[in-house]
């Protein structure tokens, strides 16, 4: 046997370049690129001792499409169809806020059906995101079951939002001044028996997913944030609620007709990835109980939308409102300076409070943890970019 | 009750004087004693909107006397603008005295007109409940043409992507943060910042 | 099942479909049975491009069953698939990127460009950082329109890409 030693001069007598390992190779740069089955269109950089992972950095900016300038040059209304857009699966929310804050600069105001719709229509709306991140996050895990499971629910929820507004994704349903259109004939009927059928089903993912012993063994433990450094790093939405803050915007600071629900504000108190990923599904829950109460209260006639003028254009001034969207918390800051065309609009998203979780929780988990970790942080790219 | 919070929400303030609307009976529900910290509590046993928020501004007021400024004060949003000089200070006293202990978002406005640039931090609390529903607006200006402040970074860690994105999109240099670096922009990006007013984008 | 087979209506298209495949099989069988083969697992890239996604990830859901045309997104290596479905927005960052993953694929590749971003720009045509349509970049074989695009018309798209395929000659 020779040693290390000999082969070296061997190699040398050969003319061949060989690096003798050293403290300083024993990192290995990894660039998660956007061409990867676990990483979306997002790119993050990780240095990898072994099987540790020692440092993270990441790199957005693949589908940044300017968003806010745009808003600039288009009037207030003109402005919906492109920003929903960057969560195009949950895009009666991001309309939601962006519809709040313009009606308290301009100072319209929304009658009460209106109110009740833009509710009922957000609330399915986040049973649709939440059933596509627990599909992605199925195929992240290889449990292809539980992509074909909510794939295929979340198509019945999305066919009640297409009778609601006649497209699939893009609803562009939100207004400022309330929304668009009236719900179509037996539309209750159809709500209620769909929500009792779901409410079967999630009985059913809890028993192939959560408690799979697999699953639970994955993310059981792995990426734990605390609930100071929840707070110091500013998360928000589902991943501040499995950290132990019961924080939720339709019940601190309740818009619309919020404050006549009845709700309880869904939280766990261990902070790891199994929690973020089961406060999403006691969310969905909650949720359904939720759209029956406002089913149920919903006036039975009236006006749906404010009547606007055509530019509408209020005195210069701002506004931050906040909505509780599918993910989190997401706020618009809004400047007018008099004419039709905002001055400045600034979009909070949770994705991109979300994004700094990610270093932190990632440095010192294994690399087989990192679709786990990753994907329970709820980051969505395209929204993160704006 | 949605149409009375309605009209309270509709009054716009455009003075950049403090102004105190004049509030309409609003029934709020009695915020629960302040959580014990090391500090006067606000008077938060009046179930007065403006006045809550008042109580708030007093105590700012109190510490820091003329250095800040109130541009305005509404139910449940105050604007605050200091000197660059000042941010730090007050940013420490709002976070460890009066309670608001995160940073929800950072960006930034650009002012022709005036020649400056103003940077807004919009800060929230998770811990204390009578301040769930309040964001604080912590603003600053600087000018246009050598756009330089001091980061917030150790005060308020969440900041550390919205002020690399600030910088990157507006030219605002923070003083002090790890990394003043290209963002969410291509690597070979040579234009002016883009959500500078001067940048028009193209057809407009 | 014979009387639905040759009836009126349908007899005709199943003499041209008969013809075609008699014909073709028979001059070239080889070339016929390779693309047979290819048009039958086109095996797509996992490379998101924008908002597209969602709706190419419900075309593979249960409802709008994409695998049965044989498209499975083989999460290995890109050195094995054929097929890059452009979906959405390409922002000049992406750009180089989405070159360099076309340039690895082999021989031979197709590349659909879905949504009204990937062909001209869309709704984004006046941004900053976005490319006014991807065929600067990649040849591209099949344009499907729409914002996003309905999963039964992906569908379409991928039957035109079949044609098409079926079409070309094998050298």
């Amino acid at each position: 046997m020779t040693s290390v030693e000999e082969k070296f001069e061997e190699s040398k007598r050969l003319g061949l370049q060989i690096v003798k390992e050293s403290e300083d190779d024993r990192l290995m740069t990894l660039s998660v690129g956007p061409q990867h089955p676990g990483s979306g269109h997002f790119r993050f950089t990780i240095k990898v001792d072994g099987d540790y992972i020692v440092y993270c950095d990441p790199d957005p900016g693949y589908v940044h499409r300017g968003e806010e300038k745009m808003c600039e040059y288009r009037n207030v209304i003109q402005n919906i169809p492109h920003l929903e857009r960057p969560v195009i699966h949950d895009s009666n929310n991001i309309t939601y806020s962006y519809s709040l804050a313009i009606e308290e600069l301009v100072g319209i105001e929304v009658p009460r059906r209106g109110q009740f719709i833009r509710a009922i229509a957000s609330e399915l709306n986040r049973q649709v995101y939440t059933l596509y991140w627990l599909a992605i996050y199925g195929i992240f895990l290889g449990h292809s079951t539980m992509f074909m499971w909510p794939a295929g629910d979340r198509e019945l929820f999305i066919d009640l939002l297409e009778a609601l507004t006649g497209a699939r994704v893009t609803h562009a349903f939100n207004i400022p001044g309330g929304v668009r259109n009236d719900v179509p004939e037996g539309f209750r009927d159809r709500c209620i028996r769909q929500i009792r059928y779901f409410e079967k089903r999630l009985k059913e993912y809890e028993d192939i997913f959560y408690n799979n012993p697999l699953f639970r063994q994955r993310t059981e433990g792995v990426g734990i944030l605390s609930k100071d450094d929840a707070t110091k790093l500013g998360v928000a939405g589902s991943v501040l609620r499995a950290s132990g803050i019961p924080y939720d915007i339709r019940k601190a600071e309740p818009y619309d007709i919020y404050n006549e629900v009845d709700f309880k504000v869904q939280y766990m108190k261990t902070g790891d990835s199994f929690a973020r990923s089961y406060v999403p599904f006691l969310d969905m829950r909650e949720s359904c109980q939720i759209i029956e109460q406002l089913l149920d209260k919903m006036p039975k006639s009236g006006e749906v939308r404010a009547k606007l003028q055509p530019n509408p254009k209020g005195p210069p001034g701002e506004a931050y409102r906040r909505v509780e969207s599918g993910r989190g918390a997401l706020g618009y800051y809004v400047v007018s300076d008099g004419t039709p065309k905002p001055y400045r609009v600034k979009i909070s998203v949770g994705s991109f409070r979300n994004m700094l979780a990610l270093p932190f929780l990632l440095v010192g988990q294994k690399l087989a943890d990192m679709p786990a970790v990753y994907w329970s942080l709820n980051y969505w790219p395209v929204e993160a970019d704006r | 009750m949605s149409s009375e919070k309605k009209e309270a929400q509709k009054k716009p303030s455009s003075k950049p004087v403090a102004e105190k609307p004049t509030p309409p009976a609003v029934a709020k529900p009695p915020a629960p004693v302040a959580k014990p910290a090391a500090a006067p509590a606000p008077p938060a046993k009046e179930p007065d909107a403006p006045a809550f928020e008042k109580g708030l501004v007093d105590e700012i007021k109190k510490r820091f006397g003329d250095s800040v400024k109130i541009v305005f004060i509404k139910r449940l949003r105050i604007k605050v603008q200091v000197e660059p000089k000042d941010i730090v200070e007050v940013a420490t006293f709002l976070r460890d005295t009066m309670g608001f202990d995160h940073a929800e978002s950072a960006g930034g406005t650009d002012y022709p007109k005036d020649n400056q640039i103003e940077v807004i931090y919009h800060l929230g609390s998770y811990g204390r409940e009578d301040l769930a529903a309040h964001i604080l607006s912590l603003t600053t200006r600087t000018s246009r043409d050598d756009a330089r402040l001091p980061t917030l970074i150790n005060v308020y860690n969440s900041v550390e992507y919205h002020e690399r994105e600030t910088f990157e999109m507006l030219g605002v240099y923070f003083d002090g943060h790890p990394r003043n670096d290209r963002f969410l922009l291509p690597e070979d990006w040579a234009d002016i910042p883009p959500l500078r007013k001067d940048f028009r984008i193209k057809g407009r | 099942m014979k009387k639905e087979l040759v009836s009126p209506t349908t007899f005709n298209v199943l003499v041209s479909k008969l013809s075609d495949i008699l014909v073709r099989a028979l001059d070239q069988p080889l070339g016929y049975a390779i693309n047979w083969g290819r048009i039958w697992s086109l095996w797509p890239v996992h490379l998101e491009t924008a908002c597209c996604s969602v709706e190419f990830g419900a075309a593979s859901g249960p409802r709008y069953d994409v695998e049965r045309f044989g498209i499975i997104e083989a999460f290995g290596s890109l050195r094995q698939c054929d097929l890059i479905v452009v979906q959405g927005t390409v922002t000049r960052k992406m750009a180089p990127r989405l070159r360099m993953v076309y340039d690895q694929m082999p021989e031979p590749k197709y590349v659909i460009a879905m949504g009204a971003c990937a062909i001209t720009g869309g709704l984004y045509i006046d941004s900053y950082n976005v490319l006014p349509g991807v065929d600067g970049i990649v040849p591209v074989d099949v344009y499907v329109p729409g914002c996003p695009p309905r999963p039964e018309t992906l569908i379409q798209g991928t039957m035109l890409l079949q044609e098409k395929i079926k079409r070309s000659k094998i050298k």
